[in-house]
């Protein structure tokens, strides 16, 4: 047998070729060697946000077949369900084909066809007004698109705050969490060290962005035997096949977790020596009750935070290399009562209230179960260390011979974060990992540059001062660090739209695109004029409460105009949210376009190095569209924003492939970071290099450096990792990286509602942030939990992504909804017996915003309060090109039609936003319902229905019968 | 598995069709009913053209009946080969038997040699048929000892009806002719209600457990590889509820047994044009009900396939 | 010809691991666009965007839930042709368009010659095959044929489709027949089985069942936590750490 050299995830021996490829002499005629393409280009899937590298194949002008690169750093060769599918995303029957403008009334889908001068001439006009009276009259909300560096950059030069993607729905929490924390964050910034762990948690994941990569893990754990925990109330998909698998109750991971923590407390299975290196865990405390300083740090002159030296019997620099910081103790320093942050962490956990006997019955988990995996955890982080024989050096300069680490590592994703405590649920979980010194060891959690970053990373968001005709100083998003960060005015209103950074959602880092439209809609805190939204199905799946959203976009006022005057919309498909818009811009599709994967944006790095990629187009579109962010840098020279114009106001960029190639962001640093400088040898800074797109198109549309060894591991601290990263631009110097485990800046917050500092919230919200500004991670009863009578209902609701669907992209794909074009109601067999219901019975789903009418299924695999279905399955008659009796629109159902935007009536002395109360994000899983069997009649189809759109112009219906792939056959092989 | 019509009436008509050849053929080649040509003409017409209204109704079922021919060259492993084979084959006989019996009205040498030769290729061609349905093991009811039996008898059954009715017709009807088209009727009966016997209390050695290899305790089906029905549960996935089988089984049994027994019964009471006419509806009556039975022989019986469904 | 090879020089096939199988239908759709356009293009959708919708796809994937004493787990199940040793569906074929391949073992359906019987459908008891009703002929899996001896892909990519997309590494591939090939190593390592070993079909194929988990043994042979034994309780435990 020949040795061949194996490239990619699957090459494992019994995954290869034959050893013999030759075609064996059968004599049926078989023609084993077809052509298969004429060309084959490599670009970047979009099937999902997951980023993988991709072969289109494309024979005679038409994509024949989509596979893995092997090279490619996020799948290796590998692709998903979805990615295989993109032959029939391309060819859609729902593509949108020319610029629409509104005819009918809103949300009727009666459209006329405009020309490209026309559409963009009116958006022209109504934004150029805005920028000059109120900027912030422009409200520009982006959805799945990865762009957030292109739009985001525009928003600021146009001036207005009101910006957001749509992170705030979607997993702030997770993001907040981590960055404020240890710097890095779970999402896809991080992943676990999947060749050299042995113990990984999986806390409330069924899918995520990061799906490849976390499958190709999963199998090498599997491949190894490395064992698999889940936490999640169901048991499909990655939990399916977990080693063990905790059927929590929703919402309880944090009680879950602490319990854990005070498990290794008391038996002393925590890692000092790390927690002394990497964490603030030393750091000296005020505890003055009262005082304007209680609860921050001890600091000298120079501002620096102190700790107690046990050795020197004095207090000294906390950063100080040398120190041989005290973790324990009450002290007197500079005149204030001070602990160490360590103490308040043993205080706070230790106490019997987060035992796993005191919290096993609100979680559905056994005590025993908890204890046991505490153990577990322990064992594995301190009897199997591993070392890596590779030699590093510290950022204060000390030589380690070997990397240590500790093998167990954890990823938590939406289960976590889509509650109204997963911000402090997330934190908790990242204690978790710092306590074990699992974070960016060999076998443990591992950052992906550009992160870490400073916990909080730098930036703070822009928006203060907003003026006519003038960009804002910084952008739209950023991390605030204390109250004065807020955009606020001067009674403590929300100056955002969204509400971001106000006293609602205080580190709202990602926006709240949830709650745009209904902001907008009532005009609190005011009236916009126009709407801009790109890639975002807000008047369906990505909505609390459908509703009341449809009703709020169609909704006039007393003078006969729309609340929410105008809504320009990108899409490329016909979604439910097209038919919203008064002018729509169709966009290209995933092959007909250039794209950036930036590393100033979602970057698609591993941990063992930054990358990032391009989209080129495979094949020209054969409609009148174009790609959005051409588009947007089209209409920013139309408005003449700076940045987008030359001195002279003529266009800075052709397109988007130019400005990805041109755009400077800061001097040498631009979208991309591969071939930099004229010679194309430098990377991540580096003047624009005119050949830079052609490179990437040459090395397979993506770029990636790999860090040498010593570089890849202890990255908060190390110093080759830290000059690196600092001579890249991802963070400002080379200076250790310090995880927070008691969060300063949430205390700052905490004592402005208690009456100090110059910037406090008004009297109404005070107890809110005094509550939920903890500077150390705590548990809470989710906010619906509390407000609603859990006997009424008994139920959570939940949904999960199933892996073969992109939200409410799938749906028009021919091939995907084979698979599911009905979604059902899984319910426990238990439960269902216990309310008389069987397999198949149809049932309302009641919550207190609602009902919606479903079919359900029964299952052994879930928590038995707990029922869930398949996300964004549901769809509206008339949409993405569905015919009327598609099962998406007769069968399947949606459950955001019950989930509420808002925090219940009644339960607080006001209605929030439905979210989390630090960061904003969206608590989709914080619903609870009952279920209702349906009276005979009722049964066999959803409610409630919506009336069915009308079809744009020139949309033929769609084809009865697909044949795709004779044409290859038939151009094979002649005629029979 | 889905009772489609095409092979209902396929199998019925052939069933019943080879039934009445073979017994013209035999009792023509044998004497035992001598050349008439009105009768020859009639029983022969009436046989040939179930079994040509049968073989044309299958390739119904075809995707592709224009190359139906080539069915014909597997008769060494395909049982449907050997029973297209077979069919056809019979024609030859049963032609030249036609000839020699009905339009020569002779009974001589090759005449008897072709009656008898048609009646054993009838008999094969049933068994052929029988055989494709016996010989497929992921059909635990059809892959039976009652099977191959089961069509044999139901063919001879339904022949011996429409013999009796024809004899009757022709004013040849005797006692015998009657007592033997109801004895067969009770036969066929006996061998339905056995059969259904098995059927219902068949353990079937393939499981959930043993689809999956998932060994031990119960595997449910929880999520169907796509949400709508597919070829494969179209067509192996079909389900019968018990009320409806129930019933359907109580009808077959009336049309296929119970009355024709009755009315060759009265039959035998009855002077001749009553008798003609019982004897002609007991075998009408005895190919609706048999056209029900095969409807029930594919709705009851099961596909392994349906295991990887939970149904 | 539908009479069996006596023997068959290789038995190719696929090796699946339920133990790893996370039921992303990667395979699935990998399977469906690499045929769709190869040996037995194509695998037409009828109704794609309609209430009825029913394609022609030569591997599906199923999910189950799995009982026993020792608690339940849920399993993910691929099903495709097991490209049998006797196959029934090859001899019941009245045309001959239905055969299985001496040289390795591949059973296919010859296109041009099949009548569309439906028999061999029939006669499969994992419900491999599906029925093209616009083309009137009888569909399966290829074990990707056109792939594995392609001069026309890179030899690295001469593997079947649904085998190099799984993300997972749950599908294998190789010959069966050699004791000795890496996958025969693989099924004998983990216990491979036979799908309805009974009805002796004698399957190329083989499933890899899930491992035992910790719910009925503990992986991890850890002994329970103990509280620290020292005066001063865990912060005391804690300062003499420190200093040592
Ligand atoms: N009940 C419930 N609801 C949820 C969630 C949940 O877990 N449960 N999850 C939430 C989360 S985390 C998220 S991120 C959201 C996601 O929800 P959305 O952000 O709305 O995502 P999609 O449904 O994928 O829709 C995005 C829109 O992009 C369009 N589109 C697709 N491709 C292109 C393209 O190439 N160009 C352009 N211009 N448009 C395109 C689609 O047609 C669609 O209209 O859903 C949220 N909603
Ligand atoms: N195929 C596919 N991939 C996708 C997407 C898609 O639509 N389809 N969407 C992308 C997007 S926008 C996002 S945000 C990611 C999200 O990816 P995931 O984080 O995987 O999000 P969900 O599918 O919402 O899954 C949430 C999981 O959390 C569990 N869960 C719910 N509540 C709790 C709880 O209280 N505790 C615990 N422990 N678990 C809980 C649910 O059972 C479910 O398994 O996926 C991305 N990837
Ligand atoms: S995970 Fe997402 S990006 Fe990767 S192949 Fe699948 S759909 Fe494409
Ligand atoms: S699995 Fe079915 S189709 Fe495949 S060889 Fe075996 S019997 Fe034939
Ligand atoms: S359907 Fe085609 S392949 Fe199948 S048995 Fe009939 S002729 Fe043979
Ligand atoms: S081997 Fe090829 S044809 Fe068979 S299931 Fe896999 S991808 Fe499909
Ligand atoms: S691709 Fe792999 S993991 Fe996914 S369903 Fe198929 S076998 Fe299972
Ligand atoms: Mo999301």
């Amino acid at each position: 047998m020949t040795f061949r050299q194996a490239r990619g995830a699957n090459s494992a021996p019994t995954q290869r070729p034959l050893s013999d490829t030759r075609a064996p002499n059968e004599g049926d005629g078989v023609n084993t060697s077809p052509e298969i393409s004429d060309r084959v280009a490599k670009t970047t899937c979009y099937m999902c946000a997951c980023r993988c590298g991709i072969e289109v194949h494309v024979k005679d002008g038409k994509v024949r077949y989509i596979n893995g690169n092997k090279d490619h750093p996020v799948n290796r060769g590998v692709i998903c369900g979805k990615g295989s599918a993109g032959i029939m995303q391309h060819y859609s029957p729902a593509r949108l084909k020319k610029p629409l403008l509104r005819t009918g009334p809103r949300g009727s889908g009666e459209f006329r066809e405009i020309e490209w001068e026309e559409a963009l001439g009116i958006a022209t006009q109504r934004l150029s007004a805005i920028r000059q009276s109120d900027p912030r009259k422009l409200a520009f909300f982006t959805g799945r698109d990865q762009s957030q560096s292109l739009t985001g950059w525009w928003a600021s030069r146009f001036g207005t705050p009101n910006f957001a993607a749509h992170g705030g729905f979607c997993s702030v929490n997770m993001a907040a969490g981590g960055l404020y924390t240890i710097g890095g964050s779970f999402w896809e910034f991080g992943e676990p060290d999947w060749d050299n762990t042995r113990y990984f948690m999986l806390f409330g994941v069924a899918e995520d962005h990061d799906s490849n990569p976390i499958k190709i893990g999963l199998g090498k754990l599997k491949a190894r035997g490395a064992k698999v925990v889940s936490i999640n109330p169901c048991r499909t998909g990655y939990n399916a096949i977990a080693d063990d698998w905790v059927g929590i109750r929703p919402g309880t991971d944090g009680l879950f977790v602490f319990a854990i923590i005070h498990e290794l407390l008391k038996a002393g299975r925590v890692d000092l020596d790390y927690l002394l290196r990497y964490t603030n865990a030393h750091l000296l405390v005020t505890q003055e009750p009262g005082s304007a300083d209680d609860g921050l740090f001890v600091r000298d002159e120079a501002g620096k935070p102190l700790c107690w030296d046990r050795v020197a019997g004095t207090a000294i620099d906390g950063a100080s290399a040398d120190a041989k910081p005290a973790l324990t103790g009450t002290y007197e320093v500079r005149g204030r009562r001070c602990v160490p942050v360590f103490q308040l962490i043993a205080n706070r956990y230790l106490d019997e209230n987060y035992s796993p006997d005191a919290v096993a019955g609100r979680c559905g988990v056994a005590a025993d179960t908890i204890r046991r995996i505490a153990a577990e955890l322990a064992h594995v982080a301190f009897e199997q260390m591993i070392e890596l024989p590779v030699a590093w050096t510290d950022w204060a300069g000390r030589r380690h011979e070997t990397i240590k680490g500790r093998p167990v590592s954890m990823h938590a994703m939406r289960g976590i974060s889509a509650h109204s405590n997963g911000f402090h649920t997330c934190r908790a979980i990242h204690l978790l990992q710092v306590l074990l010194g699992t974070v960016d060891v060999p076998g443990g959690f591992r950052f992906k540059a550009p992160y870490p970053k400073p916990a909080p990373p730098g930036p703070k968001p822009a928006g203060t001062t907003v003026a006519p005709m003038t960009p804002l100083d910084g952008m739209p998003l950023g991390f605030v660090s204390g109250p004065e960060d807020l955009l606020v005015d001067g009674d403590g209103r929300p100056t955002r739209i969204d509400k971001a950074y106000s006293w609602d959602a205080p580190l709202s880092a990602h926006g709240l695109m949830h709650t745009v439209i209904r902001n907008a809609w009532a005009g609190d805190p005011y009236r916009i004029d126009t709407l801009m939204m790109y890639m975002a199905n807000m008047a369906w799946n990505s909505s609390m409460n459908t509703v009341e959203t449809i009703a709020m976009l169609t909704e006039k006022d007393a003078s006969g105009d729309y609340r929410i005057p105008f809504i320009i919309y990108a899409d490329a498909y016909y979604s439910e949210t097209v038919p919203f818009a008064d002018l729509v811009l169709p966009d290209t599709t995933y092959l007909e376009r250039h794209d950036c994967i930036s590393l100033l944006d979602r970057p698609i790095s591993h941990a063992d190095g930054p990358a990032d990629a391009i989209r080129h187009p495979v094949v020209e579109p054969d409609r009148d569209v174009r790609p959005f962010q051409s588009v947007l840098i089209d209409l920013g020279a139309r408005l003449g924003l700076p940045g987008f114009v030359n001195d002279d106001g003529s266009a800075r960029y052709r397109d988007y492939a130019d400005y990805i190639v041109n755009h400077e962001r800061t001097p040498g640093i631009g979208p991309l970071a591969g071939w930099r400088g004229k010679d194309g040898k430098s990377m991540g800074r580096g003047e624009a290099n005119p050949d830079q797109m052609q490179r990437y198109i040459d090395n397979g549309g993506f770029w990636h450096h790999e860090l040498s060894a010593d570089q890849r591991y202890y990255k908060m601290a190390n110093r080759a990792y830290l000059d690196f990263a600092a001579e890249m631009g991802f963070i400002a110097k080379a200076q250790p990286i310090v995880f927070q485990l008691y969060s300063e800046p949430m205390q700052r917050f905490r004592l402005a509602a208690l009456g100090h500092g110059p910037v406090q919230p008004p009297e109404s919200e005070r107890d809110r942030i005094a509550t939920y500004m903890d500077p150390l991670p705590f548990w809470y009863v989710p906010f619906e939990e509390d407000a609603v009578d859990l006997d009424t209902y008994p139920l959570h609701a939940l949904t999960q992504r199933p892996m073969h669907m992109y939200h409410s992209w799938g749906s028009q794909n021919a091939w995907l909804r084979q698979i599911t074009s009905q979604n059902r109601l899984f319910v426990h067999r238990e439960t269902a017996t216990d309310l008389g219901l069987v397999d198949d019975d149809w049932v309302w789903i009641e919550s207190i915003n609602g009902r919606v009418k479903g079919q359900i299924r029964l299952i052994d695999g879930v928590n038995p309060s707990t029922v869930w279905t398949w996300n964004a399955i549901g769809k509206r008659r008339g949409s993405w090109g569905l015919s009327d009796d598609a099962a998406e629109s007769n069968r399947g159902f949606l459950l955001n039609h019950i989930i509420g935007d808002q925090t219940p009536a009644g339960a607080k002395d006001r209605r929030y936003s439905n979210s989390d109360p630090v960061t904003g994000q969206a608590a989709w899983f914080d619903l609870r319902v009952r279920i209702v069997k349906c009276a005979p009649g009722e049964d066999g189809f959803t409610e409630p229905q919506f009336e069915r759109f009308a079809q744009p112009p020139h949309f033929q219906p769609s084809p009865d019968i697909s044949r795709f792939g004779a044409d290859f056959r038939a151009s094979r092989e002649p005629a029979e | 598995m889905h009772p489609a019509f095409s092979v209902v009436f396929f199998t019925t008509a052939t069933g019943a069709g080879y039934g009445l050849l073979a017994l013209l053929g035999m009792l023509g080649a044998l004497g035992f009913v001598q050349p008439d040509f009105w009768l020859g003409f009639t029983g022969m017409a009436l046989a040939l053209g179930l079994i040509t209204a049968g073989l044309l109704s299958s390739t119904g079922h075809l995707g592709r009946p224009e190359r139906a021919w080539r069915a014909f060259s597997q008769w060494r492993s395909s049982w449907l080969s050997r029973e297209g084979v077979l069919s056809v084959a019979t024609y030859v006989p049963a032609g030249l038997f036609g000839i020699g019996w009905v339009l020569l009205g002779r009974i001589d040498g090759w005449i008897t040699a072709a009656g008898l030769i048609a009646a054993c290729g009838a008999v094969a061609t049933v068994c052929a048929t029988g055989m494709i349905y016996a010989s497929l093991k992921p059909i635990a009811q059809w892959h039976s000892p009652y099977t191959l039996p089961g069509y044999l008898i139901f063919s001879a059954m339904s022949g011996l009806l429409l013999l009796n009715a024809l004899l009757q017709g022709f004013g040849l009807g005797s006692r015998i002719g009657l007592a033997l088209a109801v004895l067969a009727t009770l036969v066929g009966w006996g061998w339905k209600l056995a059969t259904w016997r098995h059927n219902d209390r068949l353990e079937i050695p393939s499981t959930a457990n043993t689809a999956t290899g998932l060994a031990g305790g119960t595997v449910r089906s929880l999520e169907w590889p796509h949400t709508e029905e597919n070829y494969v549960l179209k067509e192996m996935g079909f389900r019968i509820a018990r009320k409806h089988a129930a019933k359907l089984r109580r009808i077959t049994q009336g049309l296929a047994f119970l009355l024709p027994a009755l009315l060759l019964a009265a039959a035998f009471a009855l002077p001749s044009p009553l008798a003609v006419i019982l004897s002609v509806l007991a075998a009408i009556a005895q190919l609706s009900g048999l056209l029900v039975e095969r409807w029930l022989f594919f709705a009851e019986a099961k596909h392994t396939v349906t295991l990887y469904y939970g149904r | 010809m539908t009479c069996l090879p006596a023997q068959t020089d290789r038995k190719l096939g696929l090796v699946i691991d339920l133990d790893t199988c996370v039921g992303c239908q990667a395979c699935v759709t990998a399977c469906k666009e690499w045929n769709t356009g190869g040996h037995m293009a194509p695998l037409t959708d009828i109704d794609p965007y309609g209430g009825h919708v029913d394609g022609v796809w030569f591997n599906r994937v199923h999910s189950y839930e799995h009982a026993t004493a020792m608690g339940g787990r849920t399993v993910n199940f691929p099903r495709s042709c097991l490209h049998c040793d006797q196959p029934a569906c090859v001899t019941v074929c009245p045309t001959g368009a239905s055969y299985k391949r001496a040289s390795d073992g591949i059973v296919l359906v010859d296109e041009s010659k099949c009548i569309g019987c439906k028999l061999c459908s029939w006669a499969c008891p994992y419900g491999a095959r599906e029925f093209d009703t616009d083309v009137g002929v009888m569909k399966k899996c290829t074990l990707c044929v056109d792939r594995i001896y392609n001069n026309n892909l890179a030899e690295e990519d001469r593997v079947p489709a649904c085998v190099a997309a799984c993300p997972t590494s749950a599908r294998h591939f190789g010959d069966l027949g050699d004791p000795a090939s890496p996958v025969s190593l693989l099924v004998a390592e983990r216990d491979g089985v036979d799908l309805m070993p009974e009805l002796g079909y004698r399957p190329t194929n083989k499933y890899l069942p899930p491992r035992a988990r910790t719910q009925r043994s503990a992986t991890v042979p850890a002994p329970a936590l103990e509280p620290v034994k020292a005066e001063g309780g865990f912060l005391g435990w804690v300062d003499r750490m420190l200093s040592n």
